[in-house]
């Protein structure tokens, strides 16, 4: 049982990141970003299986640190599409040296 | 009979008279320095230097050439304190002189002296094992120096109020002077090595001070910066001698060195490294072969300082040294030796540069390099009495032709002024006749003249005879003769400094009666209108020439020979210094009581040699024949390179200066400093920050994926290192 959910947390996981690497749009990445943390959440829960109660309270706290992030980060896509009128990634670059 | 040592040891023989106010001595004209160094500075007529050529004749001899009198009416902007320096600058030499001579009588009355008295005053570098005192020594040697220093000295301070009186730098002049007496007095009086380097180190601050007084224009700020350069070489020599002997007998005190000098090896590399260091000290501050280049040059600095720093006191320090450390010498026959021999070499070759200037001031410059010379003569060969009495000597008679040639070069200059013609007042090619104009100089000078040439029963005649003599004296059985120096037996080696003296001593008649007949005698070259304006200095100034005058025809009665008993006693000045350097005269060879058929041939031939210098100059030289600067055509063959003074500064200048100066601006400067120091590490840190930060700014693409693709690569990256670990 738990060896499964830990595959699927990887392949969640997996996902998480192709998606950050390949996507060109905010939303999307921030999107993936949000399948990485609930991968890694779904790891949690599998551990507690085995180690204890411990995962599962990293796991509301991951929870409510990634709804905090939500918030704040949809802000800002928010306020560059403002700026920019599109969220694609590439055309933003301030950044660059 | 220890009784009577004990109670000397008790109660020093000297406690409770003069000489307890020793320390006064240096203080008087130290005080003089501060009180008119203060005047100068609150009352600067000037904000900068007095500009020699728009003040009044004060400044004399300033310029050479005359060529930069641009404003030839300027009323002389005499200094505002002026009067108040007329009186401190010589009141505290006269002073110091009083003081001096109580001190003498004090001495004189405490009869034989066994010991010097030392006063230490305050301890002045307690370092480990090093303790230096700074304490003043009182003995007869010492007594001699500071007799002559303040006595010479107040008479040139006073002819200075006549001859520097209308400078606007007049109070920085007398405080330069009087700090230089002060210097003197410490350099005289100290009981160590050290103590006697703070004067020594002085004195040439002084020196540098007073030759660049005029030091707007350019070429006397040189002469000053050569003749301090210059002298640096001799001190490197001063201190490696003092490093030596601190190494080697833990002492610097000339108490205590004496005493530990005697478990030296005789004639050991040791001491005659020492000995031979200290001369180097000598030759720069004595103006010797191979560094007497500055003292010409030295001419640069008004008259009276050329009298008493660059004639009489100063520049025989040299002397007083070896005479000091005569203990030292005297176990060294190998660096005596070489002390003679270069003084023989430097007193010839001096005379002959001499028989071709034509500055006044020139001449009498190379003559004290080889009078000089020939106190080292006497230094050399053990006869320290006699360097002594030679440097009295001429202290008088030199001194004396200084302060003439300041009143001939007052005269012209003055003459020039009245007139506003614009020539060299130093030349003596534009002087001649001079004895109508000026009937005191003219009678004085011929009276050093006579002294300097060696005439008998003047004052040179006596002690240049003496240091032939004592050279003779020392051919035989002496530590001299039967030393080797150079792979030659010491006793050819003498010889040859005998026959060098005696053709120094003929060549010293010739060229001081040319400068004679050139300044005094002849038809006057000065021209119609300031012919006129030529008369006699003001009695300040003739005044002190007098008594030099006086002194140079008398002061030979200091140390009379034997066989001219009948003039009175007979070497007092050696008796007086006996207890100073008789046992180390004693050391070098013992007295012999030459026969008197000898001692008068020997006085015979020096005569001689003094006539014959006279003669060969009256029959060579024609003043008659010369014509003025302006007009003269240029010397040719052996006389040019004479004039040129063969050539030694523009070889010093080539294989010296030059290859120093550009070897500090081709490697040094464009090399080292802007190359490497420079190019390589300011400007190359420099770019090699701004590469770094180019590279690192090239990372920074602001493309986000990018950023995740390295962070994702770095994840695995360090993933993989972990796992395959």
């Amino acid at each position: 049982m738990v060896d499964v959910a830990l595959f699927f947390s990887a392949v969640l996981f997996v996902i998480g990141v192709v998606g950050v690497l390949t996507r060109r749009n905010a939303i999307l990445i921030f999107m993936c970003v949000e399948l990485m943390l609930n991968a890694v959440n779904l790891s949690f829960i599998a551990f507690s299986r085995l180690y204890g109660m411990a995962g599962q309270v990293f796991v509301v706290f991951v929870m409510s640190v990634a709804a905090a992030e939500a918030a704040v980060g949809l802000a800002i896509v928010i306020s560059i599409f403002r700026h920019y009128e599109s969220v694609d990634l590439r055309n933003i670059n301030l950044l660059k040296g | 009979m220890p009784l009577p040592l004990l109670l000397a040891a008790a109660t020093p023989p000297l406690a409770g008279t003069a000489a307890d106010w020793l320390w006064l001595l240096p203080v008087l004209p130290l005080a003089g320095f501060a009180l008119n160094g203060l005047l100068s500075l609150a009352g600067a007529f000037h904000p900068g230097p007095a500009d020699p050529s728009a003040d009044g004749h004060g400044a004399a001899d300033a310029h050479a050439g005359g060529e930069a009198h641009a404003d030839e009416h300027h009323a002389p902007a005499r200094h505002r304190f002026a009067g108040a320096t007329s009186v401190i600058g010589p009141a505290v030499l006269i002073a110091a002189f009083g003081l001096a001579v109580a001190i003498w009588m004090a001495m004189r009355d405490a009869g034989e002296m066994s010991a010097p008295l030392v006063q230490t005053y305050f301890s002045w570098i307690p370092v480990g094992a090093l303790h230096v005192d700074f304490a003043f020594q009182l003995d007869q040697l010492a007594m001699v120096m500071v007799l002559v220093v303040t006595g010479v000295g107040a008479l040139i301070h006073v002819f200075s109020v006549g001859y520097m009186r209308d400078d606007p730098g007049y109070p920085r002049y007398f405080a330069y002077l009087n700090l230089f007496v002060a210097f003197m007095l410490v350099l005289v009086l100290g009981a160590s090595y050290p103590v006697m380097f703070i004067g020594w180190e002085g004195v040439g601050l002084c020196s540098y001070l007073l030759i660049g007084f005029w030091f707007t224009d350019k070429a006397n700020a040189d002469a000053g910066k050569k003749a301090f350069i210059v002298n640096r070489i001799g001190d490197f020599g001063f201190l490696v001698a003092m490093f030596l002997l601190w190494a080697n007998l833990h002492a610097l005190d000339f108490v205590g060195v004496a005493a530990g000098a005697k478990g030296l090896a005789f004639g050991g590399a040791l001491v005659t490294a020492i000995c031979l260091f200290f001369f180097l000290g000598c030759t720069g501050k004595s103006a010797q072969i191979p560094l007497y280049v500055w003292l010409p040059d030295a001419m640069a600095g008004p008259t009276p300082v050329s009298a008493l720093i660059h004639a009489a006191t100063m520049v025989t320090a040299g002397v007083y040294l070896i005479a000091r450390s005569g203990f030292l010498f005297a176990m060294a026959p190998v660096a005596g030796l070489t002390v003679a021999v270069t003084g023989a070499v430097t007193a010839l070759f001096a005379a002959t540069i001499g028989l071709a200037q034509w500055d006044i001031k020139k001449v009498l410059a190379y003559s004290t390099v080889s009078q000089l010379g020939f106190m080292f003569i006497a230094a050399g060969v053990g006869a320290y009495a006699t360097g002594i009495f030679h440097l009295v000597t001429h202290a008088f008679f030199k001194g004396l032709l200084f302060l003439g040639s300041g009143s001939v070069i007052y005269a012209m200059h003055a003459a020039y002024h009245h007139t506003g013609k614009h020539d060299d007042a130093q030349d003596m090619r534009n002087m001649g006749g001079l004895r109508t104009a000026l009937p005191w100089t003219f009678v004085l000078m011929w009276i050093a003249t006579l002294a300097i040439a060696g005439v008998p029963l003047f004052a040179g005649f006596f002690s240049k005879d003496e240091i032939l003599a004592k050279v003779l004296e020392r051919t035989t059985d002496s530590t001299l003769a039967s030393a080797t120096w150079l792979g030659l037996p010491g006793e050819f080696v003498l010889r040859a400094v005998f026959i060098l003296a005696l053709a120094a001593a003929l060549l010293t008649a010739v060229y001081m009666t040319r400068l004679m007949l050139f300044t005094f005698h002849g038809p006057n070259r000065t021209g119609e209108a300031e012919r006129a304006q030529l008369h006699e200095a003001p009695w300040i100034m003739t005044g002190p020439l007098v008594v030099l005058g006086i002194l140079s025809a008398f002061g030979g009665w200091l140390n009379v020979p034997d066989p001219l008993g009948a003039l009175g006693p007979v070497h007092v000045l050696s008796h007086w210094l006996e207890p100073v350097t008789g046992a180390a005269t004693a050391m070098v060879g013992a007295e012999h009581e030459a026969l008197p058929a000898t001692e008068w041939a020997m006085m015979g031939g020096a005569v001689l040699v003094a006539l014959a210098g006279i003669a060969i100059a009256f029959w060579r030289f024609k003043p008659a024949a010369l014509v003025p600067k302006a007009l003269a055509k240029p010397a040719t063959g052996f006389t040019n390179v004479l004039e040129h003074k063969y050539y030694v500064d523009e070889i010093y200048d080539r294989a010296i200066v030059e290859p120093i100066v550009d070897g500090s601006r081709d490697i040094l400067w464009t090399g080292i400093d802007k190359g490497l120091i420079d190019g390589l590490f300011v400007n190359g840190s420099a770019f090699l920050a701004r590469a770094l930060g180019w590279v690192g700014s090239k990372l920074q693409t602001g493309q986000l994926g990018e950023y995740a693709w390295a962070l994702a690569l770095g994840v695995l990256a360090v993933l993989g290192a972990l796992t395959l670990r």
